[in-house]
């Protein structure tokens, strides 16, 4: 840990409105040169806005910034960069069809000539680590090293700042070692950086100071270093308001089980599920926390039927289904809602009433032996709309052409429509805002005083503990024991969460 | 530099009127073209599109002849726009024409000289068959190792072309030809034969069989689950699987039905206006289907009206090539021309194009 005590960037009382969301909330924090400061916070808790603001992305309603003893408001991300601040994205934005220097060059807000701009990549890359070859085409490159050539496109620059968003999260672990070994040269040389991650071993591995957020607001700062990740979950988490405890009669009958599952994720950097186990009891909601990227895609699809499960891993009603499709799944009962609402749970192009057709059952007479009913769609499309509160002036609207809250609010109505026995939604209210979100739970609510089962997954834990009668979390692919969630203690739901009990990450 | 942004109000009148544009933009730089080659550009334009239906000289040869080249245009073009919804690009249609044609000759030859019922019916389905296979290649490549069928079903052109020149040097050669290649013509074989229906009409059964598919189609897309599991496969094919369907399924599908449609095409066409199996049997419709299904904006309705206006330019152009000495290769351009213009016009219907000085600066924001 380097120890100067010289300020690089003062954030005094920030404070972000969007509506009626405060994204941040007075917050204050102190950058030390050559310091990695790590900003932590559930999704949602405000780092992004945070960071934008840092980066000249979004301007603050209130508050004020001192850069070097300078005061600092940069108008634009260009301005941010003459002052010495450069940000790596999470998302590269990446010409596959150039070469790695023709894209440096893309990005260079001073004119240079390519010859010496090669010698500087190479320069630059070597000095710090970075290995990159300035001729290779970037299609061919790996996401690591795509992301070198973002930070040596940041480092060129020179910047005394630099903000790095979840850079871990396309890594492998290998190149996520590499990726620490330059952070902690650049900082051993003075140049601080603000990491984002939500990886709390990392940040452990790495951060000389971490700081909290929680609902736009700061909660507290400290030496990661000195702290367990257990500790660190539950300052996450907070004091959650307890719900008003349902009082229950024991568990009910089991519908569905998942027992000793085991997939290989489908996608390069998807997290492999192992070994799972859990139980849905009838009127219950069985929520799942965890970080992004902890093996919700992989569980979700292979609960809808879009992966095909081995032999007796998923049970409903005592019976494998783990063969059947989505399709014949849906008809006996068992229907979901994927996260990605637009292009997986509904085609962007396809008006309400064909989206509608997407999950519907034959039972409503929609489809008669391969011909659609139109006017029965037209029927049930728009009611839908008008139960669940879905604002489109018509139902011949595209689904791209809706408000997110408004689409989820007719993807969690097309499902509930068909009255499922079992439903299963991933991230209800991600993207929401709060009057949709608030309809989407009582909605869920609703089905399960009916005795019907559902299951949440979601990165939202207030949402988790507010209507979930038991929780888990998803780490890494596995899942701990289900526990009743008003049983549950702010540090032990920190030790479901935190990775530490789990595989711990090599740095 | 240039920006491309999608355009957030997209006019559904420009979009239907963007055919007849590109037509006109062809028709202009057509006649430029035209005049290049030392032609007058109103003439040769009034010969293509006008001359083919209204003048006295050539209507009464050129109007059965539209139909003729229509058909198997518009048999293709229905199966191809099926696919290219689905975002699945089968290009070699033209050698599922082929393979259509040489698996219905083998079969009417097969039975020559006998004559039965049952004879022409059977050609059909061979016709069928021999499409469903060559489509298949490109699809099960697809779906099992993704390859690309693009170049897949290109490439199998060439071979199908292979083929075609060894049935029609060895296994279908006509023994009483005196060593020429080429089959039997199937014209003097009543049974598998497939003359005018009405003489004088240019009406073949594949002409019937044309519109008929165009009828079926038109229904089978707008209003049937098939037509919307397509649909949706094309929009996002996450969501079809959501849904329950497998690509695989979809791909394959999509791919047996332009083979099918071109296949059969092959039939007719061998069986009707061509006769017989030769070397040169295929002229390019697999191709021009292409055009015609994008022309006809994938919709079975528009592809009928596109596959009439191709088919009157391949009229239009030999007249044009007899009259005029226009040579075909200007032709071929042209009609290239008019993909070109309609695909170029879509571009400006969909997005917003503005230039401005600004330097590309990629560090997004």
């Amino acid at each position: 840990m380097t120890l100067t005590t010289a300020n690089l960037l003062q954030i005094s009382n920030v404070t972000k409105r969007y509506s009626t969301v405060i994204a941040n909330n007075d917050v204050s924090l102190n950058l030390f040169k050559g310091q990695i400061h790590a900003l932590l916070g559930e999704n949602g808790a405000g780092k992004s806005t945070l960071v934008k603001i840092i980066y000249g992305l979004v301007k603050p309603d209130v508050g004020d910034m001192i850069l070097n003893n300078k005061v600092y408001a940069p108008e634009n991300p260009k301005k941010a960069r003459m002052s010495g601040v450069g940000m790596v994205f999470q998302h590269f934005s990446l010409f596959d069809a150039l070469t790695v220097s023709q894209n440096v060059l893309l990005g260079m807000d001073k004119s240079i000539s390519h010859n010496s701009l090669m010698d500087q990549i190479v320069d630059v890359s070597t000095s710090y680590g970075l290995p990159l070859n300035p001729n290779r085409i970037v299609g061919d490159l790996s996401a690591g090293e795509r992301q070198r050539i973002e930070i040596v496109r940041c480092l060129l620059q020179k910047p005394k700042l630099l903000i790095m968003d979840e850079p871990t999260s396309v890594l492998t672990p290998n190149e996520i070692n590499q990726l620490f070994n330059t952070l902690r040269k650049l900082s051993s040389q003075g140049t601080s950086i603000l990491y984002i991650s939500h990886k709390l071993e990392e940040v452990r591995a790495l951060c000389d100071t971490a700081t909290i957020l929680r609902n736009g607001s700061i909660v507290k700062s400290f030496i990661p270093s000195k702290t367990t990740s257990a500790e660190i979950a539950e300052l996450m988490v907070g004091q959650k308001v307890k719900p008003t405890i349902k009082i229950k009669s024991g568990l009910k009958e089991t519908v569905l089980q998942v027992r000793n599952l085991s997939i290989k994720s489908k996608n390069t950097f998807g997290t492999n599920l192992k070994n799972i186990n859990f139980e849905l009891h009838q009127g219950e909601i069985l929520g799942i926390g965890g970080v992004a990227g902890s093996g919700q895609d992989e569980l979700l699809s292979a609960l809808t039927g879009e992966t095909n499960l081995e032999k007796n891993t998923l049970l409903y009603k005592n019976i494998d289904i783990g063969w059947m499709s989505p399709k014949q799944r849906r008809e006996i009962g068992l229907l979901t809602a994927p996260e990605e609402r637009l292009g997986h749970a509904a085609a962007p192009e396809m008006n309400l009433i064909e989206n509608s057709l997407i999950t519907a059952k034959n039972g409503h007479g929609l489809v008669k032996s391969g011909w659609i009913n139109l006017s029965k769609a037209v029927k049930y499309a728009e009611d839908i709309i008008n139960k669940f509160d879905v604002r489109t002036d018509s139902a011949k609207n595209s689904a791209k052409n809706l408000s997110g809250g408004n689409l989820q609010k007719f993807l969690i109505g097309r499902e509930l429509n068909q009255n499922p026995e079992v439903l299963i939604v991933n991230q209800p209210t991600w993207g929401v805002d709060a009057s949709a979100a608030q309809f989407i739970r009582q909605a869920l609510l609703d089905l399960i005083s009916k005795g019907n089962a559902v299951i949440i997954i979601s990165q939202d834990l207030d949402e988790l503990l507010e209507i979930s009668d038991r929780f888990t979390a998803l780490v890494n692919g596995s899942i701990s024991k289900p526990q009743l969630t008003h049983t549950l203690s702010v540090s032990e739901i920190g030790l479901m969460l935190s990775t530490e009990n789990r595989t711990g990450l090599e740095a | 530099m240039i920006q491309i942004r999608p355009r957030e109000n997209k006019s559904n009148l420009l979009s239907a009127v963007t055919p007849v544009i590109a037509v006109i933009l062809t028709m202009f730089f057509g006649g430029i073209l035209f005049s290049f080659l030392g032609k007058n550009p109103f003439e040769a334009i009034k010969l293509i599109f006008w001359d083919p239906l209204m003048s006295e000289t050539f209507a009464d040869y050129a109007r059965p002849q539209i139909l003729v080249k229509a058909a198997p245009l518009i048999l293709i073009a229905l199966g191809l726009a099926v696919g290219f919804r689905a975002n699945i690009w089968n290009i070699g249609a033209e050698g599922q024409f082929i393979m259509g044609a040489l698996f219905s000759g083998a079969i009417g030859l097969a039975f020559y000289p006998s004559e039965h019922w049952f004879i022409f019916p059977l050609m059909i389905t061979g016709g069928i068959i021999g499409g469903v296979l060559w489509a298949i290649i490109p699809g099960i490549l697809k779906s099992r190792f993704n390859t690309n069928e693009i170049l897949v079903s290109l490439m199998l052109v060439y071979i199908a072309e292979q083929a075609l020149a060894s049935a029609s040097i060895g296994l279908l050669r006509n023994p009483e030809g005196s060593g020429f290649p080429g089959s039997r013509n199937l014209n003097q074989y009543p049974s598998a034969s497939n003359p005018e229906i009405i003489s004088g009409s240019g009406i073949h059964w594949g002409v019937v069989f044309a519109f008929l598919a165009v009828w079926f189609f038109h229904y089978l897309l707008k209003n049937h689950k098939f037509g919307f599991h397509i649909r949706l496969f094309g929009d996002a094919p996450r969501a079809a699987q959501f849904a329950g369907l497998k690509t695989e399924y979809i791909v394959l599908l999509c791919f047996s039905i332009s083979g099918a449609l071109a296949g059969v095409a092959g039939m007719f066409e061998l069986t009707g206006p061509a006769g017989a199996i030769t070397i040169d049997f295929n002229v390019g419709y697999g191709f021009t289907a292409i055009i015609v299904a994008f022309l006809g904006r994938l919709n079975p309705i528009g592809i009928l009206l596109a596959g009439l206006l191709m088919a009157l330019t391949y009229v239009g152009g030999e007249i044009s090539q007899f009259m005029l000495g226009i040579p075909a290769a200007a032709i071929q351009v042209f009609q290239g021309m008019l993909l070109f213009f309609l695909l170029s016009i879509d571009v400006i219907v969909k997005y917003q194009i503005s230039f401005s000085k600004t330097k590309a600066i990629s560090n997004k924001s």
